[in-house]
């Protein structure tokens, strides 16, 4: 049975007469990692805002390690269990990386100092430095350490590669990659679909406040297909009228269809109407996003 | 017991997964770890890095591996012992692969020296098996 971290049922929130989040329904699995995606001001933001209390929702309701977000009690529970890694690190910036970890480790009884240790290590900070002093790829990863030592059961990231060289995110990801070991589940947003298309076991689409798609990346490579026909004439309506059809591109003669469950059903009515398959072929993390979120403006 | 996976830099030369390609991650290892054996790069004993240290490595998520391994442990390909990690079966499961792998791969060797033969050009061919591939009634996925 999957067991959730994360669960939300109609959440909305509303600045004004902008709807933020309108009616998010969304899972995120137990010790899995899972991606975030969405445009600008889709509402991944205030929906992590949301999970950790940061904001408060205008309706609907949401579970974090079972807990209810909109408790207050309840919440400060859960929040004890999870650790939050936001786009600006706000860190102290007149301490030195060992004070600023000797500082945080005071305020948590269940601190894991060779985990610090090993991670200091690891990521090679200079002890001796002043947070301020240090580089934004040096911050985030201080600011993972300070999450990580408290071994959490849930990691929130938001955009952690923001900004970081190459080298910097390759590291980040080798790190994020292996939690699930620990028992750390990583949810983590991120405009950078390749990242997510490489370590995520799982993919949450936000489109203007409402999930678009939910899927583990191994339905996307093994059943999603993009089927390119030609048919003899222009192609009849409504002969692909079918739950798994996502998208239908129409060009004179020729179709392009992708579907969420194999080619066999397409090329099947697609033979029926003497139409060609020309192609059939997977598709990648990034037409599902851009066929995800550009069908509408 | 060797570790054969290591080059001198310390990364994994050996697998190289596509996060793009049509098929999930945990089952193009699971075919690069058998194509090792089939080529005799890994053999009966060799042990397999950590589930952690592989996904690190590769930057996959760890259950990729994780699942990988199980799978193979299924197939009767490796043996996951406890605390001390994946190793390939020390079985006949193995050989028994090896042997025919060599088998299909001499008559896919046949195939392609005959299209060429009738002039089709290396693209061509290579184009004609993606596309059986990824067609629906012989798709290896939905066996």
């Amino acid at each position: 049975m999957l067991d959730y971290v994360i669960e939300t049922h109609d959440l909305c929130k509303q600045f004004g007469n902008v709807h933020a989040v309108s009616g998010l329904n969304m899972r995120v699995v137990r010790n899995q990692v899972t991606g975030f995606l969405g445009r600008n001001g889709a509402g991944k933001s205030t929906t992590i805002k949301m999970l950790l209390g940061m904001t408060h929702p205008t309706s609907g309701s949401g579970q974090l390690l079972g807990r209810s977000i909109t408790d207050p009690k309840q919440d400060l529970e859960a929040r004890r269990q999870v650790a939050y890694c936001g786009e600006d690190k706000q860190l102290y910036a007149y301490m030195t990386v060992k004070q600023l970890i000797e500082f945080t480790a005071s305020f948590y009884p269940d601190w894991r100092s060779e985990v610090a240790a090993s991670l200091l290590d690891r990521f090679q900070l200079p002890r001796g430095r002043k947070v301020k002093a240090l580089s934004k790829g040096m911050r985030t990863k201080l600011a993972l350490l300070l999450a990580l030592a408290r071994r959490p059961s849930l990691l929130i990231l938001d955009e952690p590669t923001e900004g970081l060289d190459p080298v910097a995110i390759e590291e980040l990801l080798q790190t994020l990659s292996g939690l699930p070991a620990d028992g750390t589940t990583v949810f983590f947003s991120s405009h950078q679909i390749s990242e997510v298309e490489r370590i995520a076991d799982r993919v949450c689409i936000i489109d203007r406040g409402r999930l678009a798609v939910d899927l583990s990346l191994d339905e996307i490579r093994q059943d999603h297909r993009r089927i390119t026909l030609s048919f003899p004439k222009q192609p009849p309506h409504h002969l692909f009228d079918l739950p798994e059809i996502r998208s239908i591109e129409t060009n004179g003669r020729q179709m392009i269809v992708v579907s969420s469950h194999g080619a066999d059903a397409v090329v099947e009515r697609a033979k029926s109407a003497d139409a060609i398959v020309l192609d059939i072929a997977p598709i990648n993390l990034r037409e599902l996003f851009l066929g995800t979120v550009q069908d509408h403006k | 017991m060797t570790v054969l996976l290591y080059s001198n830099s310390g990364t994994v030369e050996m697998f190289k997964l596509n996060p793009q390609a049509g098929q999930p991650l945990y089952s193009q290892l699971m075919q690069q770890i058998r194509y090792a054996i089939d080529t005799g790069a890994l053999r009966a004993g060799d042990q397999l890095p950590g589930i952690r240290t592989l996904a690190e490595e590769i930057v996959v998520s760890h259950n990729t591996v994780a699942k990988a391994y199980s799978e193979l442990e299924h197939e009767g390909i490796v043996e996951l012992r406890h605390g001390s990690g994946a190793f390939i079966a020390s079985r006949n499961n193995v050989q028994v692969r090896s042997e025919k792998f060599r088998h299909a791969q001499d008559r896919v060797r046949a195939l392609i020296g005959a299209l060429r033969r009738e002039g089709w050009s290396e693209d061509e061919i290579h184009r004609m098996f993606g596309a059986e591939l990824f067609r629906p009634e012989q798709s290896p996925a939905r066996r």
